[in-house]
């Protein structure tokens, strides 16, 4: 146990020393969030809406007011044509019309069913999506003080809740995506690093040569670096609360846990990166082809999955960061227990097992 | 001997802050002498290599390489010089033909003459049945042979030779002087440094470096006489022995 | 029972698409407390045969066994009980003097104070940098510094593999004193080194060359079996001479060493009075011709011409 501290130690100081690396691997986290959070975000601004009103009606004046003072709209033009809309939207001047029906008073109060268009610039289908939910929300909330108003029993029935995120803000879903990104990066990608580093140096060959178990070499120069991937998870978590008021609704301890479930998960698969390679480049190249990019793209934080082609669906599975990510927000957004997550943890648990196994397979206690 | 002098070198001096690394060092070298450039590690033989090869500006003195100055006409110096060390020589993952007309190519010699030059390496160094091959299944002394071939194919004035024959087997290591002996007799300058001492007495006139300074500079035979010596390695032990500095 | 028996041992590498062949059914013994020296030029298989013996290569045939363990089963005690020094300096370069020392001894079960009278007379060189990072000395201290790392767990074996390349002729010198003194504590030393003159300093060496042995013997015996009379020869004009003594066909061999060249004769009948008779006619001046004994280079090159005959 000695030999296995003394290696530790030693692992402490080459980190503490390198401090260009020190400082980007805990400096990534915190621009990580504060890129996300305030330049990438999902939210959709003042976004330029043309009002077609037909009715000019006490209601529809209601409407528009409720709709221009809010953040998300911005009503720039006032429209009295149908063939106008098109133009507009070529010029791309708006990214969406609202159309409000003659006699809207009329049959909103008196014949209690009436209809309003949104027609709407899907160039960008996500940010469509982003202003239908945002209007289709604001106009429930008008309808329903009309209905209260009333007090009239009856009402259609359009169900657009938006759960969990009322406030429709970005930073709820990238904040558990980041968790797992920065998590991959540290662990999988600096742990293989390092060790490809002492077989470059020509260390390794001195450390075989001793009789300290080579595995233990191994477990070794991870454990520096998953310290360092809790601190990153810890200051994660601080920024998103304090920073980007995004609270932690669930259990704060059931989220660290799995945390360092799933950095176990990446130091294995950086052990298996390690094992397979020999210079530093090719274990970076590795890491950033291998981890980041499927992290990114099937964790399912930055495009969704259900989206996606039923084969990269499939394929999505077989991505660890998928299932954190999943964890991560059903815990910290949804705030739910852990007989939410229990499967996906259990799958997580396989995973590293399943990797753990191959990486020891792998492992030389030889040189070539 | 000749007295066109290819190197002249008056208090060449190198700082790196407080630490002198070449303290004013004066040296003449005259064309195709070959000139032993001798010292223990951290004698400031690179630092003293590099600043005449135009890699690294002095900090005070005077140089000429070839007639240009190695303050401002570095580019000029870079043209006129060959280069060959242990360690970097030529490209493994080429062909040998592939090498030499990289090299052929980028001191800009022509089609023409690269397609000469080749053949005549080719022949000259017995690599008929090699040159299609990667250099790295070579054995190493052929590389390092090639390698000082490919230094000189444009006909340098110097050539540069920063421990050719390192680690190379005794016959391999001899042929190797036979090719430094041959580029003399054509006129090139030879400008070597070697852990080898017998190799310094095939030199025609032996410097040795100690704590950056030039503190022995003449033919093998007079310095074995100077320091009552039997061998240039007893002299270069007598020498280097009174060194302060470490590397 | 002797420090290491190597038995008909080869290697075979995969390079590209052909097999390159390291080792070539290698055989010896090391004695315990012998000073061993394993000389020959790189890609002799000097670097293969070390690994297979410290355990960190597995051969394609042959046996070895080093204090009685055999390298492929008993590799886990062999790694306790050999210090090994691989060609390339292989010490952390961002820690210091002392934190290298005392990583090394904590990994080998033990402390520098414990066998701090093995190591001392080396380390007390480089016990004033001990605050200095590794990466930041000299050549000359990095090999004393492997060195001491090698030794601190005091090994009954210690492979050193080229401990002297690349190094200056001062330190070099300085680093066989350090062996010699090494060996009077009883510890068997195995040596591989590219330096022909280095060999004299060892008890018995090894001429490798090309994945086979040249020859196993004491320096002095290897020498002595240079079978023909060796003539140093000297004159004005040394590269003409090289020349005129190469298309000479009463010459067998001639290479230069040092001021003279070391001339073999095809027949034994022709001495030193032929060869003036020759260079005169040759309008040669000032000509020295002396009758020597061989050194282990003339031996290594005269083996390497027999063995690839």
């Amino acid at each position: 146990m000695k030999q296995f501290f003394a290696f530790v130690k030693k692992e402490f100081y080459h980190i503490w020393r390198d401090k260009r690396t020190l400082f980007i691997l805990l400096g990534m986290p915190i621009t990580q969030i504060i890129i996300f959070g305030f330049a990438l975000t999902n939210e959709v601004k003042n976004s330029k809406m043309a009002i077609l009103d037909f009715s000019k009606d006490v209601s529809s004046h209601e409407l528009i007011q409720k709709i221009s003072s809010s953040k998300y709209f911005d009503v720039s033009n006032v429209l009295t044509r149908y063939d106008e809309v098109e133009p507009l939207f070529k010029k791309g001047k708006i990214k969406v019309v609202l159309v409000i029906p003659q006699q809207f008073s009329n049959e909103l109060l008196h014949a209690n069913q009436t209809k309003l268009q949104l027609i709407c610039d899907a160039s960008d289908p996500n940010v469509a999506n982003t202003i239908v939910n945002y209007a289709t929300a604001i106009i429930k909330d008008f309808q329903n003080t009309i209905v209260q108003d009333q007090k009239l029993p009856y009402r259609i029935e359009t169900e657009v809740r938006m759960m969990y995120n009322p406030e429709l803000k970005g930073a709820y879903s990238f904040v558990p995506g980041v968790m797992a990104l920065i998590l991959m990066l540290t662990c999988a990608m600096m742990t293989s690093i390092a060790i490809v580093k002492e077989k470059e140096m020509g260390t390794m060959e001195v450390i075989l040569v001793s009789p300290l178990k080579p595995f233990r070499v191994v477990l070794a120069k991870a454990v520096p670096y998953m310290l360092l991937s809790m601190v990153n998870v810890i200051t994660i978590l601080l920024l998103s609360v304090y920073v980007l008021d995004v609270p932690i609704s669930g259990n704060l301890s059931l989220l660290i846990s799995e945390s360092l479930l799933f950095t176990i998960t990446s130091l294995a698969l950086g052990l298996l990166i390690s094992s397979i390679t020999d210079s530093q480049q090719v274990a970076m190249l590795i890491s950033l082809m291998g981890l980041f990019l499927p992290t990114t793209v099937f964790s399912g934080y930055m495009f969704p999955i259900e989206n996606m082609p039923l084969p990269l669906q499939i394929m999505s599975n077989i991505v660890p960061a998928k299932w954190y990510y999943y964890i991560v927000k059903t815990i910290m957004i949804k705030g739910l227990g852990f007989t939410y997550v229990w499967k996906e943890t259990l799958i997580l648990i396989g995973m590293t097992v399943v990797l753990f196994a191959f990486s020891i397979k792998n492992f030389k206690t030889r040189l070539a | 001997m000749n007295k066109e002098k290819v190197i002249v070198a008056e208090g060449l001096t190198k700082r790196f802050g407080d630490f002198v690394a070449v303290d004013h060092i004066s040296f003449e070298v005259s064309k195709s002498e070959i000139f032993g450039f001798l010292g223990a590690n951290g004698a400031g033989k690179t630092t003293a290599m590099r600043m005449l090869c135009g890699l690294s500006i002095p900090t005070s003195g005077k140089a000429l390489v070839a007639g240009y100055d190695v303050f401002k006409d570095t580019d000029n110096i870079k043209n006129s010089i060959g280069y060959m060390s242990q360690k970097f020589s030529l490209y493994e993952d080429l062909t040998i033909r592939e090498n030499i007309r990289f090299y052929g190519g980028i001191y800009g010699l022509t089609k023409k003459q690269i397609q000469d030059k080749t053949s005549y390496l080719v022949d000259h160094l017995h690599l008929q049945n090699h040159q299609n091959s990667l250099v790295k299944s070579l054995p190493l002394g052929w590389k390092q042979k090639l390698a000082f071939s490919v230094a000189i194919v444009h006909d340098p004035a110097i050539v540069f030779l920063d421990e050719p024959t390192g680690g190379v087997d005794p016959v391999t290591r001899r042929e190797f002087w036979e090719l430094i002996y041959d580029a003399s007799e054509r006129g090139i300058t030879i400008f070597v440094t070697t852990h080898y001492m017998d190799e310094a007495e095939y030199c025609n006139r032996v410097s040795i470096m100690v704590d950056g300074r030039i503190e022995a500079l003449d033919t093998p035979k007079a310095l074995k006489i100077n320091y009552d010596s039997a061998s240039m390695d007893e002299v270069f032990l007598k020498l280097a022995r009174k060194a302060v500095r470490g590397e | 029972m002797a420090a290491v028996i190597v038995e008909n041992i080869s290697k075979k590498y995969q390079v590209e698409k052909t097999k390159v062949t390291a080792l070539n059914g290698i055989s010896f013994e090391v004695a315990k407390g012998e000073l061993f020296g394993i000389v020959g030029p790189d890609g002799a298989g000097k670097t293969s045969l070390f690994r297979i013996l410290t355990t960190l290569l597995l051969a394609d045939a042959g046996a070895a066994r080093v204090e009685g363990y055999d390298v492929v089963k008993d590799y886990k005690e062999i790694r306790k009980t050999v210090g090994y020094m691989p060609g390339k300096f292989s010490l952390y370069q961002d820690l210091s003097v002392e934190e290298n020392l005392d990583f090394f001894a904590t990994i080998f079960n033990t402390s520098i104070s414990e066998n701090y009278d093995l190591i001392k007379d080396i380390y007390q060189q480089i016990e004033p940098f001990k605050k200095r990072r590794a990466g930041k000395l000299s050549g000359g201290m990095k090999q004393k510094l492997a060195l001491c790392c090698a030794l601190i767990h005091k090994p009954s074996v210690l492979f050193l593999d080229e401990p002297t390349t690349g190094v200056d002729a001062v330190s070099r010198k300085e680093f066989w004193e350090m062996l010699q003194r090494l060996k009077l504590q009883g510890i068997s030393i195995l040596v591989s080194t590219p330096y022909m003159d280095e060999a004299s300093l060892c008890d018995r060496v090894a001429l490798m060359e090309n994945g086979k042995i040249l020859a196993i013997d004491k320096p002095s015996i290897i020498n002595s079996k240079f079978s023909k009379p060796l003539w140093a020869v000297q004159s004005n004009n040394m590269f003409a001479l090289l020349k005129s003594l190469k298309n000479w066909e009463a010459v067998s061999s001639c290479y230069s060493f040092g001021e003279f060249y070391h001339v073999v004769m095809k027949s034994e009948e022709k001495g030193s009075r032929e060869i003036e008779e020759f260079l005169m006619k040759n309008q040669f001046q000032e000509i020295v011709i002396k009758q020597i004994d061989a050194n282990i280079e003339d031996s290594f090159m005269a083996l390497m011409h027999t063995s690839n005959e």
